[in-house]
């Protein structure tokens, strides 16, 4: 075993909104039952004050920690920073990963079976937002007996899941760490979306999101929207280090159209190897529900619509992070100040771009463990 | 400034705060003043400071601090929100003084500015006989790669409160490193400056709710 590793995990699976009790959705559709896998590491001390949700982003999913075999050859997709003796220590909190509702990881989704009509739901899945995906993870925590969560946190879609936490169950959070996020998903990341969208609803085999029957998913669609959103992740600098303008596998241009630079080799890479673990319409769905996700929207301004918020914070965000970009971490910054509101704010220096959330561990986990150790000490959490 | 130097300021704010204020430090470093005042005066603190490393090595003292450019000023605190505005040994770096200073004065009940005086005896002295600039114990820096770049005395500092009606409350003077705290001649005596001026709130009546 991995030293500061959870070690081998399973996955959790619950069903929750059991009909007539269905979950009510922002779009006012009703849906339930709800499957919900979910993943915890470490111990709920006796007074149930020790745990931790962890949200994860577009493509992640309830395994954030560990293997779930011997066999695995990579762990969960921040077992960087949870872990015994990591930021989220599990020797000292307990923490909950959940996959969100819309997913394809083992909860309900469009590749789930409806089971009205005993096919999978494709588009008649309803649309989902952000604070769906935490009504759902809010009813998790009923199940598992959490009334009080001492921390939220997430990357990305994460850190939107982890505000929205803030805002709607206030009594429920002690402190939040947002990590390279948005109050709001920006114009410029709704484009994003938008072409990638596009690029699945544009592939022939997506028939109009019911190819599960066909056994031929838009896996070219697919890819396509992974490798847009890739360089999105990326920066202009860690690109350069990263390829340049390197060839692959050759010395000089072929003067042909197969595959030769070594970032387009690395794009069509991560684009086949995502079609590999997600599903077409979940893609859709869940940039749906980032492209909707405006916490400012109903109330006016981003200070009013914290007004309620208790919890303390510790914003993260990262230089050359042009997704998600410091000045929008900054603006929850200023929300909260304006509310009073307990916050801390770090802005790492690092070259890796939206990714640095993944890659930047150390600071990361001094940052979040030294706040985690702040927060427990005021609530006397053991 | 020495290590001696700055223990010695810091207990002279540490003194002057009051039990339980809430604290806004400006330029906080790693955060060890405001450390005290909470552990010492039941202060609620917050810092706002510019290094990362600064930014670490307060959250790991359990404090709240936020990373950024106080030359951007202060605009998200409301007026008065605090009891206390803490600028020490910060003003000297500043590249906005007096945007920073009239945001000092208008989010804090009461404002403190404590910096380095450059009409020191030994600093004016060294310029007279050398022609080069000073290197006091507290500016260890050279021209070319300091970041004080705003050089003031104790009698520039309060000619600029005079000039724009900005009320001083109280002057601690201070010598390095034996922490005198001379009385007379201060502009010539004290190596280092602690004022305490008065927020606009203060002086304006209460709004009513």
């Amino acid at each position: 075993m991995q030293p500061r590793s959870v070690g081998i995990v399973k996955t959790e699976y619950v069903e929750l909104f059991q009909p007539p009790n269905e979950l009510r959705l922002d779009s006012g559709e009703k849906i339930g039952p709800i499957t919900v896998a979910y993943e915890t590491y470490g111990t709920l001390n006796a007074d149930r004050s020790n745990a931790i949700l962890l949200c994860h982003a577009l493509s992640g999913d309830a395994h954030a920690a560990g293997r779930n075999n011997e066999e695995d050859a990579k762990p969960g997709w921040w077992d960087d920073m949870v872990g015994p003796g990591k930021g989220f220590d599990t020797s000292k909190y307990f923490c909950i990963c959940a996959n969100v509702i819309g997913g394809c990881m083992g909860s309900t989704g469009p590749s789930s079976t409806n089971l009205r009509t005993g096919r999978p739901y494709g588009l008649s899945f309803p649309v989902v937002t952000i604070a769906d995906m935490v009504r759902v993870q809010r009813e998790l925590m009923r199940h598992l007996g959490i009334e009080r969560l001492m921390c939220v946190s997430g990357g990305s879609m994460g850190g939107m899941q982890a505000l929205q936490w803030t805002v709607d169950y206030p009594e429920m959070v002690l402190s939040a760490i947002p990590i390279a996020s948005a109050a709001q998903q920006s114009s410029q990341g709704i484009a994003f979306d938008v072409v990638g969208r596009r690029a699945i609803m544009s592939d022939p085999k997506w028939r109009g999101g019911n190819y599960y029957a066909f056994g031929d998913p838009p896996l070219d669609g697919l890819a396509l929207a992974r490798m847009v959103a890739h360089i999105t992740y990326l920066s202009e600098v860690s690109m350069r280090r990263k390829f340049g303008r390197r060839l692959q596998d050759r010395e000089r241009y072929g003067y042909d159209f197969a595959t030769e630079f070594q970032v387009e080799s690395y794009l069509y890479y991560q684009g086949d190897k995502f079609t590999q673990r997600f599903d077409a319409n979940t893609y859709l769905y869940i940039t749906k529900a980032i492209d909707y996700f405006d916490l400012a929207a109903s109330k006016g301004s981003l200070a009013e619509a914290l007004r309620e918020v208790t919890a303390k914070f510790l914003v993260i965000a990262f230089t050359s992070d042009w997704l998600y970009l410091p000045a929008q971490s900054r603006e929850i910054v200023s929300a909260l100040k304006v509310n009073n509101v307990d916050v801390s704010y770090c802005e790492i220096e690092s070259d890796y771009g939206h990714d640095a959330f993944l890659l930047e561990v150390e600071e990361q986990e001094r940052l979040i463990g030294n706040f985690l150790s702040g927060v427990a000490r005021e609530h006397g959490i053991a | 400034m020495s290590d001696a130097a700055a223990r010695l300021a810091y207990d002279v704010i540490v003194d002057l705060v009051g039990r339980g204020s809430r604290v806004l430090d400006l330029g906080c470093g790693d955060g060890l003043l405001l450390a005290r005042l909470m552990a010492e005066k039941g202060a609620r603190g917050t810092g706002v400071e510019l290094s990362q490393a600064g930014v670490q090595a307060a959250i790991a003292r359990g404090l709240s601090v936020v990373q950024g450019d106080l030359d951007q000023g202060l605009a998200d605190y409301r007026d008065g929100s605090f009891d206390w505005v803490i600028l020490n040994q910060t003003l000297q770096s500043l590249v906005n003084p007096s945007l920073v200073l009239n945001e000092m004065l208008r989010v804090g009940k009461s404002a403190l500015v404590g910096f380095p005086n450059c009409g020191h005896w030994r600093a004016r002295w060294h310029l007279l006989l050398t022609g080069h600039m000073p290197q006091q114990a507290s500016l260890d820096y050279r021209w070319y790669d300091t970041p004080a770049t705003r050089l003031l005395t104790i009698a520039d500092f309060r000619s600029y409160c005079g000039e724009r009606g900005i009320n001083i409350v109280r002057e601690v003077f201070l010598t390095d490193p034996d922490g005198g705290r001379p009385t007379r001649w201060p502009n010539l005596r004290a190596e280092t400056a602690i004022f305490v001026l008065a927020g606009q709130i203060e002086g304006r009546p209460r709004q009513r709710p």
